[in-house]
């Protein structure tokens, strides 16, 4: 395990974090202001398909990106009906929307391309390259320095993204007023209303900003990280995003160390295969695998610490009459 | 909101209103891909009734989706979303597997089944309890919970049946095949009947799943614990004061619920694979939702919302072997909707259809 080794393992955990942190960030929004959202795995599917699709038909990426991301949203807005209008189970409409996502990426898939639910590969145009940042590409030849500043600057720009969404949404939560009704409105909605804020309207504001964020995690993965769609390409990143959002006890800067830990275990799976580990020996795959939902639910069982959920979460709110 | 409506229009008009807009989306879907809709159903209505082979498959998936239909009922009536169907029917069919593996060399296919089904059980019901343990006891959702189990458990099946399981043999990830005497009898008698039907997986464990449905009908209606259920459903707070404990409730219910689930292995396990392999549920588990949704909790209706679905997962092969245009998935497209319009926006339609019947007393 040399130098190389780590290197390309940092890399790579960067890029597995990526995706889950704008998920686990959107999820951060729509939860705090009090809507539980599972169907994040199925608004970064329905993203990722419509990127690919429409890379592939228009060829720019931009306009393929904003396709992406309003997808993600009409999708979060069909969750904002169901359970913030006609107040139904947020439980039960994420599952809906995970498998609408599911069903309609691969059958629209299918009557578009005839690729089996895949998309051709995007066209160079349509798709984000590596975005190098500053003087990345100067220090190429200086050891240690050149292959790390090749690692953190030189990534695409999603990457960059997300961690700059991570200090931006902790001061949105936490020094905006925006950011404070939301808390509010998902630990107390009733006060927020006795204030003379609309509950209904700040619950659509979070469902539409989680929209926007799972759209871009969407993108990520079929148009920067991979070169198009396959079927059911979120992989579970949705539920993983969900435990990490838990992990971090639904809080921004603990929620990217939630997920760079769980981009770490991903990107150690593929390194770890058929290797000795010092003291453990071998470890399988399928526990490294299993190890972030294990991980969760030793931490809801309380036995590391106490995940609370945003007090509200869960339940539609009436206003009295 | 609150208006009273006849019972009828809530459970009767309500629904159907419900079904029809999902499956009205659903036409739209196939409009769109630029199908006939109405040709589509008629592909998915032989696909599923038209021969005796079809029938079988329409008997062999609906016999899943009656036991993780019930599973996710069960739950629903102690107010827990048991979305780890999937996962308890995994581990489930590793119990049913166990048993046949390690009887079918010494009894009949009679002999193991009371051991494939209390091992079925038993394992999908451990994968149920400790979500409700964790719940009551600790305070931790069932649903996220649930969601964790499903996937600790693919990747806990790979490893035991990679490590364990597997024959040196023989390349797939799976078991040994169980000798032929333990394998579950195909519907053979209804042949005379149904013309074909022994060609297709359908088993009798499909009677399994009836009396499944016996059992929970039974045990939430006529029983104290079913009653002390339903209380603690309707209101746990009340419930609590009535001296009912949360943590056997919530216990004993999810892991009924696990056991029901971890029981439909028998049908994939038992009935038509007779081995152990990666994937065994491959998504009833989910389907239960939708079914258990559609059925509202009562086992009768269970049985017709399972039957839609089997009828969808047979047909929709059809379909897909028709119009080649519009692939199977285009069920868990319908399944999605069904789930929605049923499930999450099932107050949608209620405060119109108030109003028209307010207008009509008025």
């Amino acid at each position: 395990m040399d130098f190389g080794f780590w290197i390309s393992f940092f890399d790579s955990t960067l890029r597995s974090a990526t995706p889950l942190l704008l998920a686990c960030l959107a999820g951060l929004y729509s939860e705090r202001s009090g809507v539980f959202d599972i169907g994040l795995e199925g608004k970064i599917l329905a993203s990722a398909f419509a990127g690919a699709a429409a890379g592939v038909l228009i060829g720019d990426a931009y306009i393929a990106l904003f396709i992406a991301v309003m997808v993600s949203v009409f999708f979060a807005l069909i969750h904002g009906v169901a359970c913030i209008t006609f107040r139904g189970n947020q439980i039960v409409s994420g599952v809906a929307i995970n498998f609408l996502a599911a069903g309609l990426t691969a059958v629209i898939g299918n009557a578009l391309f005839s690729m089996g639910g895949r998309t051709p590969q995007i066209p160079e145009d349509g798709r984000f390259r590596e975005f190098p940042l500053f003087f990345a590409d100067r220090l190429e030849g200086v050891p240690v320095i050149g292959p790390l500043a090749d690692v953190l600057l030189n990534q695409p720009s999603f990457v960059y993204m997300a961690f700059l969404a991570v200090p931006f949404t902790w001061y949105v939560l936490f020094r905006t007023r925006f950011g404070l009704r939301l808390r509010a409105v998902g630990e107390n909605p009733a006060a927020v209303d006795t204030a003379g804020i609309s509950v209904i309207r700040l619950r659509y504001q979070a469902v539409i900003c989680c929209g926007i964020l799972c759209g871009l995690a969407g993108a990520t993965l079929s148009m920067a990280l991979n070169a198009g769609f396959v079927n059911n390409m979120s992989a579970g990143r949705g539920f993983i995003a969900l435990a990490a959002l838990i992990f971090a006890k639904w809080r921004p800067v603990q929620a990217m160390f939630a997920c760079l830990l769980f981009g770490f275990l991903d990107a150690s799976e593929a390194r770890l295969q058929g290797r000795e580990l010092w003291l453990v020996g071998e470890v399988p795959v399928q526990f490294i695998q299993a190890l972030p939902y294990v991980l969760v639910v030793v931490l809801l069982a309380g036995f590391i610490g106490k995940a609370r959920a945003p007090k509200a979460g869960g339940v539609a709110y009436v206003k009295e009459r | 909101m609150n208006k009273q409506l006849p019972g009828w229009v809530d459970f009767g008009l309500l629904p159907i209103l419900n079904l029809l807009t999902a499956f009205l989306i659903a036409g739209l879907v196939v409009v769109a891909i630029g199908e006939n809709p109405l040709e589509a159903v008629g592909h998915i209505l032989f696909g599923a009734f038209g021969y005796g082979e079809g029938i079988g498959y329409t008997i062999f998936y609906t016999t899943n989706f009656v036991f993780t239909g019930l599973a996710v009922a069960v739950a629903f009536h102690a107010s827990q979303f048991n979305i780890g169907g999937e996962g308890q029917a995994y581990i489930g069919g590793l119990g049913v597997g166990l048993a046949c593996l390690a009887l079918d060399s010494t009894l009949p296919w009679w002999g193991i089944l009371p051991f494939a089904m209390l091992g079925g059980a038993l394992f999908g019901g451990i994968w149920g309890a400790i979500p409700g343990y964790l719940y009551a006891k600790r305070g931790a959702h069932v649903v996220i919970t649930t969601i964790m189990f499903n996937f600790i458990s693919f990747s806990l099946m790979v490893y035991v049946i990679v490590n364990f399981l597997k024959t040196p043999s023989n390349m797939a990830v799976q078991s040994r095949t169980f000798e032929q005497s333990a394998w579950l009898p195909k519907l053979t008698w209804l042949d005379g009947l149904v013309p074909g039907i022994a060609g297709s997986p359908a088993n009798v464990s499909v009677l399994v799943a009836l009396a499944a449905c016996v059992f929970v009908y039974i045990l939430i209606w006529r029983t104290k614990f079913g009653y002390e259920v339903r209380t603690f459903g309707a209101n746990p707070e009340a419930a609590r004061y009535a001296g009912i404990s949360t943590t056997r409730v919530v216990v004993i219910v999810m892991a009924i619920s696990g056991a029901l689930a971890g029981l439909m292995a028998l049908n994939p396990v038992m009935g038509e694979q007779n081995r152990v392999f990666l994937d065994i549920p491959q998504q009833a588990g989910f389907v239960g939702i939708a079914v258990a949704l559609m059925g509202r909790s009562h086992p009768l209706w269970i049985i017709f919302a399972a039957l839609l679905f089997g009828m969808l997962y047979q047909g929709g092969a059809e379909l897909a072997f028709e119009m080649p245009s519009i692939n199977r998935d285009m069920i868990v497209v319908i399944q999605g909707l069904v789930i929605l319009f049923a499930g999450a926006m099932e107050f949608m339609f209620r405060p119109m259809v108030a109003k028209f019947f307010a207008g009509e007393a008025a």
